[in-house]
């Protein structure tokens, strides 16, 4: 081999740099997320099994017929009719997108960005700052009287 | 259909909300005369911007807009000539998405992003837009907006029941989609207090907004480049 | 091959490193573009597409205009254009890479763009493109390689990529075709909305594209041994020529139509060009220079005694370049989007960044001609053909 005394040594660099987080983390494993499961609400949309394993596909499913099919309503697997949508049913029992979603998310580093636009629940409240809630305030005495 | 994976559910099954509004093609007429009277009223602007948290930006060159108003000149620039009455002139006209039959933004999206439902209305799927942009080129009631930086600083009063869009991404008018989904009526017709908006079924020969259509004399804008507007304007 | 582009003069070196350079300070901004949104540039909810979609129209020229030396040498046997083909197609190489790299700016969720792939849609201009232009960037690949790689074996190409080859020409019009249709099929674009776009932009790419690539073959001769040949360089320029005058009549059917109709919108954007609209006037400097510029290089490239005068040819060509680079690169763009449908006017400039984000994809541009070129040169020189 030309040039051994530089190509093993920059080998075994390569080896060592790339698995240096394998060295640094050996032994401390992160411990097991623990979601906050609702309390008041027994059922989810389908078991648990399911939804924790299955969650980001209904919810892709659900957002394709909402949006492109005009589908709103999803009937579980035991006849029972669900609105479609993330952040005004799924939130409506996970009322907390910080003890729920991103407990997972953060430990196996997922980034979904439905929140980019979806509003989580924590942020509805938060957003209403003090100028924020008299605009509220003046909106719903505009409130339309409806007619038809 | 086994549609997801291995899980229990094998059968994945979805319906219309029950309680919707549903129509042939979707349509709307805008009696300009009574906007006349009560003006200046933008109760319908404000009712649809905060509902669907349209950002209120201030640089005029990021503006977003879904409904909006502007003079006879610009809302019918081939229309409009130099002898026109006063009435005319003075006039405001609420601009918005026109649904078009043949919508050309739908023609030229990359993506189907935009596309058009079965009852008319040109609907956007903020999940697939890429914001190339090409639909703004394309539409000629300039009925788009972009995103050209994140909208949530500038919505001060969200609506927490709906969206907000991310930077990247183009909107418009999307009739309510969510609202007729409900029963309910778009946002700016309810707004309106003097009615002087109306939407109905223009598929449908004995619906009110045909009968309206046959009594009174509307315009509709660009009529000439043939798409098919759906917003009907009572001079 | 490969090997060729790694040893080099220090000039070379010097060269490589400055555009690697200088494409870095471009991706730095583009980082910052990412982060902000395109809100970062000029652009604006009226004119809605600029500097990047502008700059893109005019490489894919630039791109389309390799057949003008690879027609005549595949098709006609017109030996002279030898050494000049492989050239030309690396210079579509680099300019095809270069107009992909300004669509991925350009996209507001640069990390969606493969949803045109994931759900495509026929009845979009864009479909096509994506089709032909990365189809064009791999034809000449294949061709310009192996046309490459025959001299260095000493061979002549194989026959399997002649159909390829003939497969390029039509494919070189097609390109320059489908980018004119996603703007002439534009209906309440007046500007736009015209059948003469396609052949204009043919035009306008067959005179600019060998202007360029005279103008890098220039510099080329100047620091290695390569000469195409006086023969070849002349008949460049008489492609030019006919070019340039095709471009301005076709510009000047565009000027009958819309005045000799009187329609006033389909004189609007050309008034706002050229004059200004309501004191709107910030593109008037920029396209009188653009026709000044074509006009003055077409007298002289009509002229026998200047074309042929091969120390005013570069000259020449730098009129070219820059003329119809302001006209297709800031005019054709922008104007179309002046006035709005609406017939308000907004005005657009590009912005610091933006234009810092488009020179860093020409300097990624140019680095991959510049290494393709330098790999052509050597394996040239190690046969002993110049």
């Amino acid at each position: 081999m030309h040039d051994a005394g530089k190509v093993i040594p920059g080998i075994i660099a390569f080896v060592v740099l790339v698995t240096v987080p394998f060295w640094t983390n050996f032994g401390k494993a992160a411990p097991k997320p623990q979601p906050e499961i609702p309390k008041e609400y027994k059922k989810c949309v389908e078991s648990r099994d399911f939804m924790r394993r299955e969650h980001m596909k209904l919810l892709r499913k659900w957002r394709y017929d909402v949006v492109r099919n005009n589908m709103r309503i999803y009937i579980n697997s035991e006849g029972r009719p669900i609105n479609m949508s993330l952040q005004n049913e799924c939130m409506r029992c996970h009322s907390s997108k910080k003890k729920f979603c991103d407990v997972c998310h953060d430990y196996v580093s997922a980034h979904p960005y439905c929140w980019n636009c979806h509003i989580p629940p924590e942020e509805k409240k938060g957003w209403a700052t003090k100028e924020v809630k008299s605009l509220t305030e003046e909106a719903s005495s505009k409130q339309p009287a409806s007619h038809h | 259909m086994g549609v997801l994976s291995k899980g229990e559910v094998k059968a994945y099954a979805v319906k219309p909300s029950e309680k919707g509004l549903t129509a042939g093609r979707w349509a709307m007429v805008i009696d300009t005369r009574v906007c006349r009277k009560h003006e200046p009223c933008e109760e319908c602007i404000h009712a649809c911007h905060h509902l669907h948290n349209v950002p209120q930006i201030p640089y005029k060159k990021h503006e977003i807009k879904w409904i909006w108003k502007d003079e006879f000149e610009h809302a019918f620039p081939d229309t409009a000539h130099e002898y026109a009455n006063e009435v005319l002139k003075d006039r405001e006209f609420l601009l918005l998405c026109n649904h078009c039959e043949h919508p050309p933004c739908v023609r030229v999206c990359p993506t189907k992003a935009t596309f058009k439902r079965e009852d008319g209305i040109v609907m956007m799927d903020m999940h697939r837009c890429i914001g190339c942009r090409f639909c703004m080129a394309a539409c000629p009631y300039g009925s788009r907006s972009f995103n050209w930086r994140d909208p949530r600083p500038f919505i001060k009063n969200p609506n927490p029941s709906y969206p907000t869009r991310m930077k990247g991404v183009v909107e418009k008018c999307t009739f309510c989609t969510e609202r007729l989904a409900e029963g309910k009526l778009p946002a700016c017709v309810e707004a309106c207090k003097h009615g002087a908006i109306i939407v109905g079924d223009l598929a449908d020969p004995h619906s009110e907004i045909n009968k309206i259509l046959r009594e009174y004399f509307t315009l509709r804008r660009k009529v000439h480049l043939g798409t098919g507007p759906s917003v009907f304007y009572i001079i | 091959m490969l090997e060729k582009a790694l040893v080099g003069s220090k000039k070379y070196y010097a060269l490589v490193f400055f555009l690697a350079a200088v494409f870095l300070v471009g991706f730095f901004f583009f980082l910052k573009q990412l982060k902000f949104g395109l809100g970062i540039t000029g652009m604006s909810r009226d004119v809605s597409w600029g500097f990047y979609v502008a700059q893109f129209t005019y490489l894919v020229g630039v791109a389309a205009s390799a057949v003008m030396v690879v027609l005549p040498y595949y098709l006609h046997n017109y030996k002279d254009y030898g050494k000049l083909t492989i050239f030309g197609e690396f210079l579509a190489i680099g300019a095809v890479t270069m107009c992909l790299l300004f669509i991925v700016v350009d996209i507001g969720q640069t990390h969606r763009l493969f949803n045109v792939l994931l759900h495509p849609t026929p009845n979009s201009m864009l479909f096509y493109d994506m089709i032909v232009l990365n189809g064009y960037l791999l034809l000449n690949l294949i061709c310009g390689w192996t046309a490459l790689h025959a001299i260095y074996k000493g061979t002549k190409y194989p026959d399997w990529v002649k159909p390829f080859i003939y497969l390029s020409i039509p494919w070189a019009f097609s390109i320059h075709t489908v980018t004119a249709f996603l703007y002439a099929g534009l209906p309440g674009r007046h500007f736009w909305l015209t059948a003469v776009m396609a052949p204009r932009f043919l035009a306008s790419a067959f005179c600019s594209g060998p202007a360029l690539l005279l103008l890098l073959i220039y510099i080329v001769k100047t620091f290695t041994r390569f000469d195409p040949g006086e023969k070849a360089i002349k008949a460049l320029a008489k492609t030019i020529t006919y070019a340039l005058l095709a471009n301005l009549f076709l510009f000047g059917c565009e000027l009958f139509t819309a005045f000799y109709s009187g329609i006033p919108s389909h004189q609007f954007s050309i008034k706002y060009l050229f004059a200004g609209l309501h004191g709107h006037m910030k593109l008037v400097p920029w396209m009188w220079t653009a026709y000044a510029l074509m006009l003055i290089a077409a007298v002289l490239f009509v002229i026998p005694k200047t074309r042929n005068n091969l120390g005013l040819l570069p000259l020449l060509c730098i009129l070219v370049v820059i003329g119809t680079w302001i006209d297709k690169g800031m005019g054709l763009i922008i104007g179309g989007f002046i006035p709005n449908p609406l017939e308000r006017i907004t005005e657009y400039m590009p912005t610091f960044p933006e234009v810092m984000i488009s020179v860093g994809i020409y300097a990624a541009g140019f680095l991959i001609i510049t290494v393709l070129y330098k790999i052509a040169i050597s394996v040239m020189e190690s046969r002993g053909l110049i």
